[in-house]
């Protein structure tokens, strides 16, 4: 099956309206929460009166932050400790699920009303009065540093001052260059806007003690550690947390959010199930968001168009507070990847992230990745042309060649051949022919332009041992169980979650090559803490390359077992047994069993009537196994991006017409699951690169707070994407896989904004929108007016 | 949602008897339901005048279309009849909101909510337009007077709108990126007695870009709006696109809407 | 409250509503057909489209009050005696979906599309399809499947 475009099982359910998301879920005698949030960037609580709401019809109960105080419920967390360049740990305001004494963005949580009905709840919500002292928002990056402290012990607003590289050796490459390309570069602050809003339902028994949290995760038994053993809302072992099928993520649901840890506590408070589904505009102000970086960097670069250094200072905006990843993407996911797959010799990189009174910034989709693929293909671009080389000869006399490559910053990459992505994407966007189309667009008035990008990723995240001695609060392992049933079927218990990904059936066509089962046999499950074993989640690009790892892993210690029971029944030695499409064989013998038989033995061992199926002495019965798979290193995706956008010089309007890209993954298990990862991720991309954007104003308010505003990409913004692969396997897991999921919103906006520079002969932001490019070209008319 | 009492009225005088100061006429919804829902409206009673005949149905003569208030948007899209008369009327309509939305959106709902970036107002304003009401019929000049404004009295229902067909004519929209609503709307008519160029997306309320009429009556083609200045004071401004680009989209709207007038 | 009567998905029901019920939460919470998804609060998003008396319709934005005696289809009564619609078969076979939140808003539009147009061009498609958010899939697999669906209905 491996290899094959199998049609997923999981679709069923969801073509027929048959899923089961959270908010689809109704308890008996559910209540539900409504959220009162600041409306205020940044303000002193002084009072809130629930009084008059308290006695309203239908309330049921009132939560501020004062019981948060009074019982004792833990703040919300960052699970990755960064370290400044001074040696001095990342500073952290506090961040109370329900705030106590001070707002800081517009949509940060206040109070909870909970009643009979959402609409009483809602009622109710208006006659909550909160007396504010509203105080100066910080809202722009760029300046947050010169702006007043949000926090007391907090100066300039800073989380860290982190470095990474040689920055001697790099100052010296750059005094022995030929010439210095320099860009300054805003990656956007994006929505990640998955269609499902985020949603909760606690419930509480007390007799049981026990407490179940349904919540919309990509990560529920990190949400259920949190809630756990940070905001101490019940232990971990009465506490199940079940993410049902949930409506994409992308980054957004890794982290159980304020609302999560309200519900589960007021849920268990009350007495009553606490459901809370939150509405598309409050989606907007509470979901963490993603990039939000403004970068300065300076490429040291050879006559002969040898790159000798790479000189980077990012500003990363955090938002409000410290999300639980929010640390570490401007950082170990961000510095190491800005060197792209170019064998540049030395770097230095330099990240100071801000606090500001925005909504909180966390991982989205390709966090940090995106972000550095987008500097060092601007920056190389700039440099072929500011070096008259051809944009696409200039990359290649740069690309790493010989694997392993250990880069000069963190990475050792194990495989690749990016030549032949390259030379393959050149062929499939035809950039031979880019002259001749350039040439039929002008006559129809319009501006055309090609653009480049290639990527590297750093996936499978990611080995424990290295991610915890930079910091980060857990392990990244990620576990499996293979469980056969009595009757020969396969129930699989996967660490990962999957929300969009396919994952059903994607490990099982891996279940059914390794064990010769049919698919249809093979069922998985995810989701639920009481189900499966303890894992890390789906994020990262990471499912396949450890969570898949762990289950071939399971898978082979599940043959082991066979064989040896397999020997006792044929009366053969274990290690002359062979296992192959599901059946254990005596070489040079017809003596056989499948692996089904097998499975029944160990459910019934012994003899009873017509059943014979004795267990090797020292066997136990049963035939599942459990396996945690700790990859030894990342796994490095890369590919080569080729796009063609046409410009209406009179509006500004930017299309992109053609876009081809030539990806590696490694091995492929399901070319069709993986092509709609990448389409996926093109549509964010793409959207970034010209569409997307979320606006604060000066006061702090988000302006772009609904699909009125905000600009989600539609069908009609795309042409249809050409696709194709080549394949250098992973060496660093066993399936020789590397990770798709990112891919696509990592190559995208570079590839872009490249493309929309070359046709308009002018800089221009991320999003590129019909004014800015407008603007672009008529001020770049008056300058050239100018010169003449 | 805030709880109201929900009526439909069966004609026009029941419509207007239930009518109070705390009331709203409800027609395809597209914008009111939505406003409720945020709460950013609250009515006592909400009165449905989709069920009252008389506002149904599309009559055209030789000077003029004629649109029942209640007609949804695909109905004005799809109607042979308007596609004859005034092309540029259903191919507006064709694009306005999304193909659910134009299979609630009515005419008159439109037109009483008076949306700044809507396009119906575009099209009365171009189309010499007379509102018919429960009370009397109003001039599309007098009709829109701001944002979300119009000539309408509490509890006046508008029950068609009478357009008079052009020598040719084209609607040319370009929309915001991000809601597909006018960004800037330039609708381009050419009737017998002069041409209109009516802008909407632009200001706070749709109007004729007199200027610009000016220079098509002396000479009807897109040539003839070269250097044409657009007052930028009153245009809107916001994230989307400056008054600055604005005025600039609407050059080069009316010109794309001249060059198609058919 | 109000007693209302729709036929929905070919079964007769009657029900008493609040005046201000409206579709999508009345399917949902009411008939607890949950397939009828809600992903924004603007009418945009279009998960959740479902068709009344044989017209695509945003569920969300629409009284229950207001379509008293209608025809309601939704996603779940799509599919006839255990078959799936050719539209639902072409999503599955197109990998037309990835979360499924979006896709019975998305397959209900598409439908609706059919009846409009038989054979529509990409563009079509793609204009078509202009009010319903897709974040998963880029929509290339959706516009394909709606073109399968074309060619087997």
């Amino acid at each position: 099956m491996i290899g094959s475009k199998v049609e997923r099982t999981e679709d069923k359910k969801f073509i027929t309206g048959k899923g089961r998301y959270t908010a689809d879920i109704t308890l008996h005698g559910q209540s539900y929460a409504f959220f009162i949030r600041s409306p205020h960037a940044r303000a002193k609580i002084k009072k809130v009166d629930i009084a008059k709401a308290l006695k309203a019809p239908g309330v049921v109960s009132i939560l501020t932050g004062e019981d948060i105080v009074k019982d004792k419920i833990g703040g919300l967390i960052a699970g990755w400790k960064i370290v400044s360049k001074d040696g001095t740990d990342m500073k952290l305001p506090a961040h109370p699920p329900l705030a106590h004494e001070q707002v800081n963005y517009v949509g940060d949580h206040v109070a909870v009303v909970i009643a009979e009905s959402l609409e009483e709840a809602k009622n109710a919500a208006e006659l909550v009065t909160v007396d504010y002292k509203v105080l100066k928002a910080v809202v722009n990056t760029a300046d947050a540093m010169n702006s007043e402290n949000i926090y007391d012990g907090i100066d300039k607003n800073l989380c860290f001052d982190w470095e990474l590289g040689d920055k001697a050796k790099t100052d010296e490459a750059f005094s022995k260059a030929d010439q210095i390309v320099e860009i300054k570069l805003t990656n956007n602050r994006l929505v990640p806007n998955a269609m499902e809003p985020r949603a909760s339902i606690g419930d509480y028994n007390s007799s049981s003690d026990q407490l179940t949290l349904y919540t919309t995760s990509q990560n529920p038994h990190l949400t259920r550690l949190v809630i756990s053993a940070f905001n101490g809302v019940h232990p971990e072992h009465k506490f199940r947390v079940v993410a049902p099928d949930v409506g994409g993520g992308f980054g957004s649901k890794i982290y159980p959010y304020a609302e999560d840890v309200v519900v589960a506590w007021a849920a268990k408070k009350i007495g009553r199930p606490v459901k809370w589904v939150c509405e598309r505009t409050d989606s907007f102000l509470s979901d963490c968001h993603g990039r939000d970086h403004v970068t300065h960097a300076k490429l040291a670069v050879q006559k002969d168009g040898k790159v000798t250094g790479l000189h980077v200072d990012t500003i990363a905006n955090l938002g409000g507070y410290g999300s639980l990843f929010a640390t570490v993407t401007p950082t170990y996911l961000y510095a190491p990847l800005i060197l792209g797959l170019y064998d540049i010799p030395t770097a230095y990189c330099n990240v100071k992230a801000v606090f500001t009174n925005t909504a909180p910034v966390d991982a989205y989709r390709g966090a940090g990745r995106p972000e550095a693929t987008y500097l060092i293909e601007r920056i190389m671009d700039q440099a072929a042309r500011e070096l008259g080389m051809d944009r696409a000869e200039f990359r290649k006399k740069n690309f790493i060649t010989k694997f392993p490559h250990q880069q000069c910053l963190v990475h050792n990459i194990d495989s690749g051949d990016y030549n032949a992505h390259f030379n393959k994407a050149l062929e499939l966007a035809d950039y031979k022919g880019f002259a001749k189309r350039k040439a039929e667009s002008a006559a129809k008035g319009k501006l055309r332009g090609i653009g480049f990008s290639t990527y590297i990723e750093a996936c499978g995240i990611a080995p424990s041992s290295v991610v915890m001695s930079i910091g980060a609060g857990v392990g990244l392992w990620e576990s499996a169980e293979v469980r056969f049933n009595a009757t020969g079927n396969i129930s699989v218990f996967t660490g990962a979650h999957s929300h969009g990904q396919g994952h059903a059936t994607t490990f099982a066509q891996i279940v059914s090559d390794k064990l010769g089962v049919p698919m249809e046999n093979i069922d998985l499950v995810h989701g639920d803490t009481d189900k499966g074993p303890f894992g890390m989640g789906t994020y990262g690009s990471r499912s396949l390359a450890v969570g898949g790892s762990a289950i071939t892993k399971a898978c082979d210690k599940i043959i082991e077992k066979g064989k040896k029971v397999a020997a006792h029944m044929l009366e053969a030695n274990p290690d002359e047994i062979e296992f192959k499409d599901g059946e254990f064989i005596v070489p040079n013998s017809n003596k056989k069993k499948t692996i089904g038989e097998i499975a029944f033995a160990c459910y019934l061992p012994g003899t009873y009537g017509e059943i014979k199926s004795p267990l090797p002495e020292g066997v136990e019965p049963g035939l599942k196994e459990t396996a945690f798979y700790d990859p030894i290193n990342f796994s490095f995706p890369a590919g080569s991006h080729i796009c063609e956008v046409e410009v209406d010089p009179d509006t500004g309007e930017t299309k992109v017409v053609t876009y081809s890209c030539v990806d590696d993954f490694g091995n492929l298990i399901n070319p069709m699951i993986v092509e709609g990862q990448v389409h996926g991720g093109l549509a964010q991309g793409i959207g970034q690169a010209l569409y997307e954007n979320a606006h604060y104003d000066e006061t702090g308010q988000l302006v772009t707070a609904s699909y009125m505003d905000y600009t989600m990409p539609r069908a009609d913004n795309f042409p249809e994407f050409r696709i194709e692969y080549t394949c250098t396997p992973a060496t660093s897991n066993p399936l020789g896989v590397k990770g798709c999921g990112e891919a696509g919103a990592i190559a995208s906006p570079p590839c872009v904004m490249n493309a929309v520079i070359d046709a308009i002969g002018t800089d221009v932001s991320m999003p590129a929108t019909s004014e800015k490019v407008w603007s672009a070209l008529k001020n770049k008319t008056n300058s050239e007016k100018k010169v003449a | 949602m805030k709880a109201f009492n929900y009526h439909s009225a069966s004609s026009v005088k029941e419509a207007t008897k239930l009518a109070s100061s705390n009331s709203a006429y409800l027609s395809g919804g597209m914008t009111m339901i939505p406003s409720m829902k945020m709460r950013l409206a609250n009515y006592k009673d909400v009165i449905d005048v989709k069920k009252i005949k008389d506002l149904h149905g599309i009559k055209v003569t030789s000077k003029s279309v004629v649109i029942g208030a209640a007609t949804k948007h695909a109905d004005v899209a799809n109607s042979k009849e308007v596609q004859k008369a005034i092309p540029s009327l259903s191919s507006l309509a064709s694009r306005i909101g999304d193909a659910q939305v134009r299979n609630r959106g009515t005419l008159g709902g439109s037109i009483a909510n008076n949306d700044p970036t809507a396009c119906y107002p575009s099209a009365c304003l171009a189309l010499n337009a007379i509102i018919h009401t429960s009370d009397r019929k109003i001039e599309a000049e007098k009709f829109f007077k701001g944002m979300f404004e119009t000539a309408l009295k509490k509890g006046e229902l508008i029950t068609a709108v009478e357009f008079q067909i052009p020598e040719k004519s084209h609607y040319f929209k370009f929309p915001n990126p991000a809601s597909r609503y006018a960004m800037v709307g330039v609708y381009v008519a050419k009737h017998k007695s002069g041409v209109h160029v009516a802008i909407t997306g632009a200001q706070s309320v749709v109007y004729r870009e007199k200027n610009m009429e000016k220079a098509l009556n002396d000479n009807f083609s897109a040539s003839a709006l070269n250097g044409i200045s657009i007052d930028t004071s009153e245009l809107n401004s916001d994230i989307h696109a400056s008054a600055e680009y604005r005025a600039s989209l609407i050059l080069s709207s009316a010109k794309k809407a001249v060059e198609h007038c058919k | 409250m109000k007693e209302v009567t729709l036929e929905v998905n070919g079964k007769k029901v009657t029900k008493q509503i609040q005046d201000h019920t409206l579709l999508s939460t009345f399917v949902r919470d009411q008939l607890n057909l949950t397939g009828t998804h809600i992903g924004c609060d603007t009418s945009q998003c279009g998960a959740c489209v479902v068709h009344v008396d044989g017209k695509s319709v945003k569920s969300c934005t629409l009284l229950v009050a207001d379509i008293d005696g209608s025809k309601v289809t939704t996603i779940e009564g799509l599919s006839q005696n255990g078959e799936l619609h050719p539209m639902q078969a072409a999503f599955k076979k197109h990998h037309g979906l990835q979360c499924g939140y979006c896709t019975p808003g998305m397959i209900m539009s598409s439908v609706d599309l059919l009846q409009n147009k038989k054979n529509p061009s990409d563009e079509e498609i793609r204009e078509w399809l202009e009010g319903n958010i897709c974040r998963c899939t880029g929509y290339q697999n959706i516009v394909a499947a709606v073109k399968e669906a074309a060619k087997n209905s």
